[in-house]
């Protein structure tokens, strides 16, 4: 086991402590079946928007 | 009868090589040089490095594949090229050093009409003392490299098992480093792990980067528009570190990797250490150290090439501070300016400069992440090059086809745990990859093209595009029809 002597400082000391935070309802609709269904053809469809537009170069 | 040579088998050689032949006629020649026998879909090294796919599941041998399309295949590294032949005999060409079994060093003369460069990078694990698989740490920079990793993940999961607290520290291992996104995948995939293996709390997770702000990437961040703000990425990456319980410490150059300890300093001048169990840390890049001779064999490599090793083509290399760098600056037909018939592409082409700027420790020691060309830009790149090429051999006076980064946008699917249920992936699109303030004023993209989101979806995504760029790559019936 690595030497870890030099302490990382506790949470709310830390960085994490201001960095935003999703909400418990937001990281539900991240693995929600219906909602991530839809999300898959949206991104699709933006994805291949931008393959176009970067063929296209304009 | 033509013949185009094509140094490299990645993403931009195999691709530029695919369609060259795809477009010359059977009478042309397309001769592949490679030193390794195997094509290895790198994005998917990830989920080797974690232990849920094996090497083989991500590469396949190339010679079958080339043999039934009719392309030459060679496997030798390219040692140095000739543009100029040599004295009394004109025409063009490479030399190449066998890295077959059995016939290791045996050189051979490969002539040319068109070279398209394509050798991608060097993995410079020698710029930091200590670094990489051959010193103290790991990598995810090849399926072998990835392999040793997973191995080492199954090490220190047994010892947290067994009640051992485990440092990992995942990042980069040196301040001019790029493909801080494969990192970043690498570190949230293995947060994601070592839940599913039930040890996430024996586990400090910590990341270690160059990039002066989270969610940098080597590009300058980005700006999403997201719930009625326009916002930085570093809002989002920190946001998932902060749920992940991952710290991180940014601005960094690691100047040595020991055993289980590595020295640090950061563009605020501290220098520390950080004590670890397990650290993968990427490489930075050079070129693969190509020799350029002229016809009397005097070396000449410093015209064709910039002293990092990658290849100079259409870009504006002059020197400029930050502030005057210009979207202009990128290279769009990546011919060299020196040799008409030699093109470069992927991680080869010399960038003009960085995207993101650049920054130094008060010792000197460079912040500066290099800028990312791997992936899609890669492809679009080799595909480019391929079809300035065929159309030169049927009398262009030019290249026909642009690809720049300025000009050009990327779709990036970045894994962030792999389950079909129960993972997720960050999706992005950003439009153009460099920045063009002159066009986008404001955050240098058009933000109708440019977003991110995290969600399951992504993951759905990130599979489908795994077994579809194989296929592609496998050059499988219709595989030109797969966009790049």
């Amino acid at each position: 086991m690595a030497d870890t002597s030099e302490k990382l400082e506790p949470p709310h000391l830390g960085e994490h402590f201001y960095a935003t935070k999703p909400t418990r309802f937001t990281v539900f609709l991240r693995t929600f079946l219906p909602w991530q269904a839809v999300r898959f053809a949206v991104i699709n469809l933006k994805m291949l928007r931008i393959i176009r537009r970067s063929h296209t170069g304009h | 009868m033509s013949r185009v040579v094509v140094l490299g088998a990645g993403v931009a050689g195999h691709t530029a090589s695919a369609f060259a032949r795809r477009w010359l006629s059977k009478r042309d020649e397309v001769v592949v040089v490679s030193p390794l026998s195997g094509y290895n879909w790198i994005p998917s090294n990830i989920w080797v490095g974690v232990g849920l796919l094996e090497p083989s599941q991500v590469t396949f041998p190339l010679a079958p594949v080339y043999e039934r399309h009719g392309i030459e295949f060679k496997q030798a590294r390219a040692v140095s090229i000739h543009p100029g032949g040599r004295e009394g005999d004109p025409a063009p060409y490479v030399t190449i050093e066998s890295t077959r079994p059995g016939h290791p060093g045996e050189r051979e003369e490969v002539r040319y009409d068109f070279l398209i460069n394509a050798t991608g990078p060097k993995l410079n694990f020698g710029a930091t003392e200590g670094l990489g698989p051959a010193g103290h740490s790991l990598s995810v920079c090849t399926d072998g490299h990835a392999a040793e990793t997973a191995a080492a993940l199954d090490l220190a999961v047994e010892r947290m098992r067994r009640g051992e607290r485990q440092r990992f520290v995942v990042g980069t291992g040196h301040g001019a480093c790029t493909c801080e996104g494969a990192a970043f995948e690498y570190i949230v995939n293995l947060e994601f792990e070592l839940r599913a293996r039930r040890v996430r709390d024996k586990a400090d997770i910590v990341w270690l980067t160059n990039e002066y702000e989270m969610g940098d990437f080597g590009m300058g961040g980005m700006h999403i528009r997201r719930g009625g703000y326009i916002t930085p990425s570093n809002i989002f990456a920190e946001s998932l570190f902060a749920e992940r319980g991952i710290r991180w410490i940014t601005r960094s150059h690691v100047r040595k990797v020991e055993p289980g300890r590595l020295h640090y300093e950061t563009v605020e001048g501290g220098k520390r250490e950080i004590g670890f169990d397990f650290a993968m840390l990427l490489p930075p890049f050079s070129g693969v150290g190509l020799r350029a001779l002229d016809r009397t064999g005097a070396d000449v490599t410093a015209t064709m090439f910039q002293p990092n090793g990658f290849m100079k083509v259409d870009a504006d290399y002059s020197p400029k501070p930050y502030e005057e760098w210009s979207a202009r600056d990128w290279p769009s037909t990546y011919q060299s300016p020196a040799h008409p018939n030699v093109f470069a592409a992927g991680i080869a082409f010399a960038p003009p400069h960085a995207i993101s700027r650049p920054r130094q420790t008060p010792s000197g020691a460079p912040v500066a992440p290099a800028p990312p060309r791997t992936g899609m830009p890669s492809a679009m790149i080799g595909k480019a090059v391929a079809r300035s090429v065929v159309d030169m051999l049927a009398g262009a006076p030019g290249p026909t086809r642009k690809a720049s980064m300025s000009r050009m946008g990327a779709a990036c699917v970045a894994s962030a745990g792999a389950n079909p249920f129960r993972g997720t992936a960050v999706s992005m699109t950003v439009f153009p990859i460099v920045p063009d303030f002159e066009r986008y004023p404001e955050y240098g993209r058009d933000l109708d093209h440019t977003f991110g989101e995290i969600g399951l979806a992504g993951h759905w995504i990130k599979i489908l595009l795994h077994h579809m760029f194989l296929y592609k790559a496998r050059l499988r019936p219709g595989w030109s029809l797969i966009p790049e």
